[in-house]
């Protein structure tokens, strides 16, 4: 284990408590909602915020007694925060200088790391010469030029526009897969997490609330945050074999155990009908329409009753189906559609 | 400094709607405020002996004062530079007890009749002085009635500039690119060296102008202080003082090369600052 | 101003002597100007700085003398004061420190007959322990001595000028300050070891500062010309105040602070 933390930082507003274990080569993202503590915890890794407890051991030495300049750790900042009075190729430069190397060998290693990030030829252009993405690609390439142990990265494509964001992610997900290094990143995109991380710590209220692989957190969310992102309907209930039991509502699911448990499903799951529909599918409820709104191609029907819960349509069906809000209706959901899992 | 040309071009509609109509509620005020600032150099100008005005201007001592006034604002200004720019730092950037205690002495000079000021800086760096003492016993150096002390005088009156100049370039500034520069292994001096101080550069040549320009100025310290001798220490606003007293019209030319030096310097270096990328 | 000249009209045959110019100060109260009989105004006095001790005695001794006028003074360079007067600074009597300030003011005819009311003459100034042990006029000239003089512009530098001229010595000040209580202060400051100086800025110097009588002071004597104003606003008053300072009582004052007699 490369990265051993236990950040403990106190703000008025929360305590900000976690422990955090980053292999060499491992990526985490740091996912929650603002405010959740994420860029403190960013930040008392880097030195820039002092820790009121804790302490922070990088390959076995204790990193948490160093000020920021003398940890080895590279940071690429939410808005990049290129030096605006240097070019691309001195902003890279900066770091090896600051250690010590050769004005000529600062640049030869800044101009390969340009060239590695795919900006041989932006060199010479100042900061406000460059597009969102290739700041994005110089202020990674200037925090891999000091060589760190440790990558911290803070949100590092929310300044980016929807269509750089997508081309600027893959990159981003190679260079990380060449680092060997530990890589922390801070996001609140579900979607960057997936994409570059290996492992995913969700934290809320500055204390972590689940983490797993990208895979597991999407498919057992433990959180409404969680299950949010991830776009999942979650309950939690008492599981009894092969059913659950939440508030008032009995949901069969093909899981056996028993004790408190998640159920998870997804909101294209869910069917709508307008009279109890035939054959009786075992989960089914009455609910009251809450609201419509359109979500991607299909929409989204908000449903109010024994549980608030997403149903994905398509138009049709809401044409056919006759919806408006406050309208009572019938919700069903497939055990084999269902996941449970203890909680 | 931040916006280049294309994102100007980005927003051509807004900028050209707010230059429509010019508010007279500001731009009377503007115009009377510009000629009262500019009427009294027209005076100047309008009751200068043109005539011998060439021949006067001719006259060593002249030239010789001229000389004094810039060399000695120059030093007094790389001296402000030297002192000032750190104390801006520790002002803008240092937590300590009494911050604000100091950060009003620090304009004392201001407020000061310079004329207080040089009596002030006789009774610490005069030959008697509580400094001057010491300093005359142990290295022989007297300041008043020297160069030296003319610039001594100019620096104390005109540093409040720089300083509250560069201190407020540094509180403006983004210490966030400090941080930055921090995790890349930049030690307090690198980051203050290589990256606070190019990015506070604009306020940094903005008040050592000024500062500069307070120098060149300088009287009542300076005659005060370093006294009034041709060539060591008769600068020229001493000189025009001095003409004031039997012969205005020398005083008109004096204050006219002055003034003309004091332009074409200050119109040079804003142009130079302003169109700098 | 009609309304209350009839409100008071008892003033009003002294305020038509007077050209009525009074009234416009209007600084005065009727209750004080009936009992001055009428005499009641603002005497605004332009002196060298030299005299702001003595004057501001003989302003409180003529107020007590004349109640309801109020005598304000404007003290300074004399040759700033000459400046002021002819760019149109209302004023009542120009008292100045030399002859050539006041002629500026006469050539310019703002003044009438100018009168020489006192004498000023030069002292050596050391500070008082004296430490280059200077005692008569040529220990000036040894490069060692570090001097201040009046700049020549000024009067007091004029008389330096002759003075040194008649005892035929060449000395190289320091520094040639811009008035005599700015040198006087360099030698109070010890900054300088000697200067000269009028008298009376010794005396009133309050012994910090030693005065060194020399013989060649007598060819640099300074004449100092009182004067009232062609257009004084006060008008008889300012005569009366002249008077004053040219009376005996005037006088006394004046030897007092060290001045001479014409």
């Amino acid at each position: 284990m490369t990265l051993r933390a236990r950040l403990v930082v106190n703000r008025p507003a929360f305590t900000l408590d976690l422990d955090l274990h980053v292999a060499a080569g491992e990526v985490v993202a740091l996912l929650g909602p603002n405010g959740a503590g994420k860029t403190t915890a960013l930040r008392a890794l880097a030195g820039l915020t002092r820790m009121s407890g804790g302490q922070i051991s990088l390959r076995g030495r204790p990193l948490h007694t160093l000020p920021a300049e003398s940890r080895p750790i590279g940071m690429v900042f939410q808005d990049y925060l290129l030096f605006p009075h240097l070019s691309a190729l001195d902003n890279v430069a900066f770091g090896p200088r600051c250690q010590g190397v050769s004005k000529a060998e600062s640049r030869r290693a800044a101009a390969a790391l340009l060239e590695r990030v795919g900006l041989a030829g932006r060199a010479s252009a100042r900061p406000a010469q460059l597009s969102g993405g290739q700041a994005q690609r110089v202020a990674l390439a200037r925090a891999l030029a000091v060589r760190p142990e440790l990558l911290l990265l803070d949100e590092p494509l929310a300044a980016l526009d929807a269509h750089t964001r997508l081309e600027v992610r893959s990159r981003l997900r190679r260079h990380l897969a060449d680092f060997d290094g530990a890589t922390v990143l801070v996001t609140h995109d579900p979607l960057d997490a997936m994409v570059l991380a290996d492992r995913l710590i969700v934290i809320e209220h500055g204390a972590i609330v689940q983490q797993g692989a990208p895979a597991e957190v999407a498919r057992r969310p433990r959180t409404d945050y969680v299950a949010r992102l991830v776009g999942l309907n979650l309950y939690r209930g008492t599981a009894d074999g092969g059913r659950v039991k939440v508030g008032e509502l009995l949901l069969h699911t093909c899981e056996q155990f028993d004790g408190p448990a998640f159920v998870a499903f997804p909101p294209a799951a869910v069917a709508l009908y307008r009279s109890r529909p035939d054959g009786s599918p075992r989960n089914l409820w009455r609910a009251t329409i809450d609201g419509i709104e359109r979500h991607g191609d299909n929409v989204r029907v908000h449903l109010d009753g024994p549980v608030t819960a997403f149903a994905d349509i398509t138009p049709a069906a809401v044409a056919d189906l006759d919806l408006t809000p406050g309208q009572r209706i019938w919700a069903s959901v497939k055990a084999t559609e269902t996941h449970a899992y203890p909680a | 400094m931040s916006s280049s040309a294309p994102e100007r071009l980005d927003l051509p509609g807004p900028r050209r709607e707010v230059s429509g109509r010019l508010p007279w509620m500001l731009v009377l005020p503007a115009v009377a405020g510009l000629v009262f600032l500019v009427l009294p150099l027209a005076g100047l100008l309008i009751r200068a002996p043109w005539p011998t005005l060439l021949e006067r201007l001719a006259e060593p001592q002249v030239l010789e004062a001229l000389r004094l006034s810039l060399v000695s604002a120059t030093v007094a200004t790389v001296v402000c530079l030297l002192l000032g720019v750190p104390l801006a730092w520790l002002l803008a950037r240092v937590e300590f007890p009494g911050r604000r205690l100091v950060r009003a002495l620090v304009t004392v000079p201001l407020v000061l009749p310079p004329v207080v000021g040089g009596v002030a800086l006789l009774l610490v760096l005069g030959r008697r002085g509580l400094v001057g003492q010491w300093l005359e016993a142990s290295f022989g150096i007297t300041l008043p009635f020297t160069t030296a002390g003319v610039i001594v005088a100019e620096a104390f009156v005109a540093m409040p500039f720089l300083v509250i100049s560069v201190e407020g370039a540094l509180r403006g500034a983004d210490r966030r690119f400090e941080e930055a520069a921090a995790t890349l292994g930049a030690s307090r001096w690198t980051v203050f060296r290589r990256v606070t101080l190019p990015m506070v550069m604009p306020g940094v040549v903005a008040g050592a102008v000024l500062c500069w320009a307070r120098a060149l100025g300088e009287f009542g310290a300076t005659i005060t202080f370093a006294g009034n001798f041709p060539g060591t220490t008769r600068t020229m606003p001493l000189a025009v003082y001095l003409a004031l007293e039997t012969e205005p019209e020398a005083a008109i030319v004096l204050s006219l090369v002055l003034l003309a030096v004091s332009v074409v310097i200050l119109a040079s270096l804003r142009d130079r600052w302003v169109s700098a990328p | 101003m009609v309304f209350r000249l009839s409100r008071w009209a008892v003033a009003l045959p002294v305020a038509l002597a007077l050209g009525l110019s009074g009234c416009g100060s209007g600084a005065t109260s009727p209750a004080s100007e009936a009992a001055s009989g009428g005499d009641a105004k603002e005497v605004t006095v332009f002196a060298a700085a030299s005299l702001t001790g003595t004057f501001t005695e003989l302003g409180k001794a003529f107020e007590a003398a004349h109640p309801g006028t109020t005598v304000r003074f404007n003290f300074g360079s004399s040759a700033t004061l000459a400046q002021q007067l002819v760019q149109g600074a209302p004023a009542d009597v120009f008292a100045a420190a030399s002859p050539a300030t006041m002629k500026t003011v006469t050539d310019a005819a703002l003044a009438g007959a100018p009168v020489t009311f006192v004498r000023n003459k030069l002292r050596i100034a050391v500070p008082a322990d004296n430490p280059a042990q200077v005692d008569e006029l040529k220990d000036l000239a040894d490069p060692e001595v570090k001097v201040a003089l009046c700049a020549e512009q000024v009067p007091c530098g004029a008389a330096a000028a002759r003075a040194l001229a008649a005892a035929g010595l060449k000395v190289t000040p320091v520094t040639l300050e811009q008035d005599v209580k700015a040198t006087l202060t360099k030698v109070r400051l010890g900054e300088v070891d000697a200067a000269l100086v009028y008298a009376t800025d010794v005396i009133a110097s309050d012994g910090k500062v030693t005065g060194i009588e020399f013989p060649e002071a007598d060819q640099a004597i300074n004449d100092y010309p009182i004067a009232t104003l062609a257009k004084a606003p006060a008008g008889e008053a300012a005569r009366q105040f002249v008077d004053l300072v040219l009376s005996r009582q005037g006088r006394d004052v004046l030897t007092e602070a060290g001045f001479e007699a014409p």
